[in-house]
């Protein structure tokens, strides 16, 4: 990125300025609802009107006939996440609504994701421009362009499903049944009788049962978050320390091989983060399917 | 100084000791996933996916560990922590 007016940026400034969200402020610890990060919101909303645009444009040219590319490419996909919809989840009713949110899911994470390959400064660089054009501080325009690697999108993403594992719970063994599981599962329970020790048997059991199941949802939640955050921020980090070595670039011996070792570690890691979006993507679809799908059993 | 050297310390051990066990769990599914599809070939595809879906979650810890020890690297917080320190 370009020097500041005082003095050239250290690499620790510059991976720095390059983790700043563009938003109200930093959180104030690890929970803040009243930071928002702009760059984020904008670039998933854009990405998820993008993809549903490509799919609403592969379903309204659909022939029967034979297929072009792009149809052939949407349907693979399509075939893709119906198959394993079908294989995890058992009620065709539920299906309806999940099957698409189980695509939409992959489409949108994939496309989140993708942003990574982009060059790191490049965004940042047109953004630094604007803003500097419009009469503020270039050195002061942040940008992150990878909206998956803000912790705030991915819990999103992770508690929307939970809720939606509990709205299929309660849907599917009616409230009574979803409140009755809390304490019942996993490690069953006792028949009360006129017995004391009953009792007494009764009421740990529940105890244990429901910090068992708190402990699962909350477990389940955060992991499901953060496996997809922790993969694209380690990523983003790499690049940003890939794009160091570049940066180190001089007319010298070593400054020579640091720019070729960028290049050459730049397309290595490039091409491994290929893999890593795509099964990331398909990691999250899967878990959210498995998730759900476990919301309709009966314990 | 001691803060940075315990940092650095710190990220080596996050990151070395979470790609042990992160590899070492992969090989354990690779050699299960070749033993079965040289028993089954057959069920080669079934099990591919399963597969892939099980790297992405073995991964998981790890690559986190990762980025929070990148983290502590560049933009440590324990020295901000430190640099608040009342006198």
């Amino acid at each position: 990125m370009a020097a500041a007016a005082e003095h050239t940026q250290t690499p620790g400034e510059y991976i720095i300025h390059h983790l700043t969200h563009l938003g109200t402020g930093k959180p104030k610890g690890l929970v803040d609802f009243s930071v928002i990060n702009y760059d984020s919101v904008i670039f998933s909303a854009l990405l998820g009107a993008l993809g549903c645009f490509l799919l609403w444009r592969a379903a309204k040219k659909a022939t029967s006939g034979v297929p072009g590319r792009f149809q052939a490419a949407v349907e693979i996909l399509f075939e893709l996440v119906d198959n394993e919809a079908k294989g995890i989840i058992h009620n065709a009713e539920s299906r309806k609504m999940v099957a698409p949110l189980a695509l939409v899911v992959f489409v949108w994470i994939f496309l989140l994701n993708a942003m990574d390959l982009l060059p790191v400064d490049i965004l940042p660089w047109i953004w630094a421009l604007i803003y500097g054009a419009a009469g503020h501080d270039p050195a002061h325009a942040y940008l992150r362009v990878v909206p998956t690697a803000d912790l705030s999108i991915t819990m999103a993403l992770s508690v929307g499903v939970l809720i939606l594992c509990l709205f299929y719970s309660v849907k599917i063994k009616g409230l009574g049944g979803f409140l009755h599981e809390l304490y019942v599962a996993p490690f069953g329970t006792v028949k009360l009788s006129a017995n004391p020790l009953t009792w007494i048997g009764f009421i740990l059991l529940s105890i244990a049962n429901v910090a068992m199941q708190l402990v699962e949802f909350v477990s389940k939640t955060v992991s499901h978050g953060m496996r997809l955050f922790g993969n694209m921020y380690a990523g983003e980090l790499i690049f940003l320390l890939i794009a160091l070595l570049g940066g180190a670039f001089t007319l010298s011996v070593s400054g020579f091989l640091l720019a070729l070792l960028h290049i050459g570690a730049g397309w290595a890691w490039a091409v491994f983060h290929i893999l890593i979006i795509t099964l990331q993507a398909f990691v999250f679809m899967m878990l959210t399917l498995v998730y759900i799908g476990q919301a309709h059993d009966a314990h | 100084m001691e803060l940075i050297g315990l940092v650095a310390v710190a990220t080596g051990l996050i990151i070395g000791l979470g790609a042990l066990g992160a590899c070492v769990g992969v090989g354990i599914m690779g050699s299960k996933y070749l033993e079965s599809a040289a028993r089954q070939p057959e069920l080669m595809g079934v099990l591919q996916t399963k597969v892939f879906l099980l790297l992405g979650l073995i991964d998981a810890s790890f690559i986190i560990g990762t980025g929070i020890a990148l983290w502590y690297t560049t933009a440590n917080p324990f020295l901000a922590q430190l640099a608040n320190l009342p006198k």
